[in-house]
């Protein structure tokens, strides 16, 4: 359904472009129908970019994206793939235009989309649609969103979203605002829309609850693609030294890999890339020691390799 | 339509902005409806030289015998004139190019932003003096077209300065997401979020705009015929009011200039708590 190919995003700042930052470098990996994808990485390390450029709010600068096989830089409707493809963002409170009702973004939708659709039968749809993130309608209708806390704003914008009947949604970070028990509800709701074939690109920054709810994971290191592959795979038998350190800053996690880590101690680290088994099949800058599973080289400091001058690291430049 | 009569009934609970705004129509009615009930022109010669108020002539005589009650009746009429056309023009220019280079950014701002810089350091009295030379001004008109082409500038930047920060927030991208076009998204969901911040700019380039137009007129620039309150400001100070105690002279035009600009200010402090839910509250 939707497919990353070679993506990569410059932002240019400074007069007239002169600096260049490259948030994200080659991504490619593949969000299907029925599917959460959730994309893993430290702060600033691209997720948000790459979610951003997904819902065209970003220009694409190397690469495709494509939806259904189309181009989404390339689209000439950009209301109807929207109505496919929606995004709920990081900061809630940004997402509500402070002067108006926070009920507005609902309004917003029936507007554009819905015109024909009758106010009570619309605030019957918006109701049910705020049951299914446990909202209740009295408490947030009608008032501005400096009267609502960051986790009712945060619902409402996944509320707004199931409005349209979309096939994707781009969840950024949405359960880092919300109580233990709410983010269970909103991750069973979430389970819920994937039964139905919803599609989610599920971008969070920590191994909390949000990725047991994934299929596969991406693991995102300055904006290239560290590891990927299946969920169960990827954290049950991390390649990449970096997913390692991730899984290590959560205790309850390390099960499989504990042994294998007391033996790395005892001799030198070893690179998944360039110490591969022979054989391994390798697709640029990532090899696939085994089946779906992808790693990339672990970078200086890990892998010898990458001091070589041929390794080819982001430029001075280019990091800024 | 609730949303609309909601606003309404907070704006008409809201002191100030109906203080400024009774004084503003006080001012406009007096400027629209006095001159046609003055059977001479304000520049007649009609009453006895340099009188002081009196039951006949509220604002006394000039030292020509002109009544300056007539003189302030129509040179407020010119003042709203000029302030509305100058500043007027200029709002929109600024809004325009302001919004289109802060929302587009990118080669657009860059290329706007030389413009505007361009236009900010325009010796506006040097090109107004070859203007004048080869053209004249010869109505108000003529000066608020002047004034309001040259003096847009600064508010673009502010809007500009305004735009660029609305824009990387949220609600901006929710809005595009919800199917939203450009003009849309700049009408209905960053122009509401500075309205008070564009009614201000409007303020200030009203009350720049009368401003101008009263240094015009003093060195000579103004329009040839008519009357202005700087021009009776200037006439006062050219025949020293001031130092023959003719304080009715000065006073009604500069207490006219005071009065329409300030209570606009008023207008505008209001509206800002109108506007601003949070604000409402405290
Ligand atoms: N509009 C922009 N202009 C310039 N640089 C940007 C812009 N947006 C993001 N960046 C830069 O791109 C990089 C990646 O940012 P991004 O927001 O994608 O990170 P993230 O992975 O979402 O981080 P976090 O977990 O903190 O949300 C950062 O270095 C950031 O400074
Ligand atoms: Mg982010």
């Amino acid at each position: 359904m939707l497919r990353l190919d070679g993506v990569s995003k410059i932002y240019r700042a400074g007069p007239f472009g002169g600096r260049e930052l490259r948030a994200v470098s080659g991504v490619g990996f593949e969000v299907n129908a029925g599917e959460v994808v959730s994309l893993i990485g430290e702060s600033g390390s691209g997720k948000s970019t790459i979610g951003r450029m997904v819902l065209r709010l970003a220009s694409v600068t190397e690469g495709t994206i494509t939806f259904d096989g189309e181009d989404v830089s390339a689209i000439r409707s950009p209301k109807a793939y929207y109505r496919q493809v929606q995004g709920v963002f990081q900061d809630p409170f940004s997402g509500f235009n402070p002067i108006f009702a926070a009920d507005r973004v609902f309004e917003m939708i029936r507007r554009e989309y819905f015109p024909r659709v009758s106010r009570a039968a619309w605030r019957e749809r918006v109701e049910s649609a705020l049951a299914g993130v446990r909202l209740d309608p009295g408490q947030v209708l009608g008032r501005y969103p400096h009267q609502l806390s960051g986790g009712q704003l945060q619902r409402m914008l996944i509320a707004r979203a199931l409005l349209l009947d979309i096939r994707l949604l781009v969840a950024d970070e949405i359960i880092s605002m919300l109580d233990a028990s709410t983010r269970v509800d909103v991750l069973n709701l979430l389970a819920d829309l994937r039964s139905r074939g919803l599609g989610v690109l599920f971008v969070t920054h920590d191994l909390s609850l949000g990725t047991y709810v994934s299929d596969r994971t991406v693991v995102l290191r300055r904006g290239r693609i560290a590891e990927m592959g299946p969920t169960e795979r990827v954290f049950g038998d991390p390649l990449h030294p970096y997913t390692r350190t991730l899984l290590d800053s959560v205790p309850r996690l390390h099960v499989k890999w504990a042994e294998r880590r007391d033996e790395e101690r005892a001799g030198r680290t070893v690179c998944p890339f360039h110490d591969r088994a022979p054989g391994t099949p390798v697709r640029g800058d990532l090899a696939e020691p085994e089946k779906d599973h992808h790693v990339a080289c672990a970078g200086p400091g890990a892998c010898p390799a990458a001091e070589e001058p041929e390794f080819r690291q982001p430029s001075a430049k280019e990091r800024v | 339509m609730t949303g609309v009569r909601n606003a309404l009934r907070v704006a008409l609970r809201n002191g100030k902005l109906v203080a400024g705004l009774a004084v503003v129509l006080a001012l406009l009615l007096t400027a629209l409806v006095v001159p046609a009930t003055i059977a001479y022109g304000p520049n007649e010669y009609v009453g006895p030289a340099a009188a002081p108020p009196s039951a006949e002539y509220w604002f006394g005589t000039t030292t020509f015998g002109q009544d300056v009650f007539a003189q302030f009746a129509y040179g407020l009429r010119a003042t709203f004139l000029v302030g509305l056309l100058g500043g007027g023009l200029a709002a929109v220019i600024g809004m325009a190019v302001g919004f289109t280079a802060g929302y587009r950014g990118g080669l657009v701002d860059e290329i706007l932003n030389m413009i505007t810089n361009i236009v900010l350091v325009l010796p506006a009295l040097v090109v107004l003096l070859i203007v004048n030379a080869y053209l004249g001004v010869r109505d108000v008109g003529v000066q608020a077209l002047f004034i309001g082409l040259t003096s847009w500038p600064w508010a673009a930047r502010a809007i500009r300065a305004q735009t660029l920060s609305l824009r990387s927030r949220d609600f901006v991208d929710l809005a595009r997401l919800s199917g939203m076009r450009t003009p849309g998204i700049i009408v209905r969901e960053i122009a509401p979020n500075m309205s008070s911040y564009l009614f201000m700019t409007f303020i200030l380039l009203f009350g720049g705009s009368i401003l101008i137009a009263a240094s015009l007129d003093f060195i000579g620039l103004g329009p040839s015929q008519g009357v202005s309150l700087g021009l009776m400001l200037n006439n006062a100070a050219r025949w020293s009011a001031l130092h023959l105690g003719m304080w009715w002279w000065f006073v009604p035009p500069g207490a006219g200039i005071t009065a329409v600009v300030g209570s606009l200010y008023v207008v505008n402090v209001g509206l800002d708590e109108v506007f601003n839910p949070k604000l409402r509250e405290m």
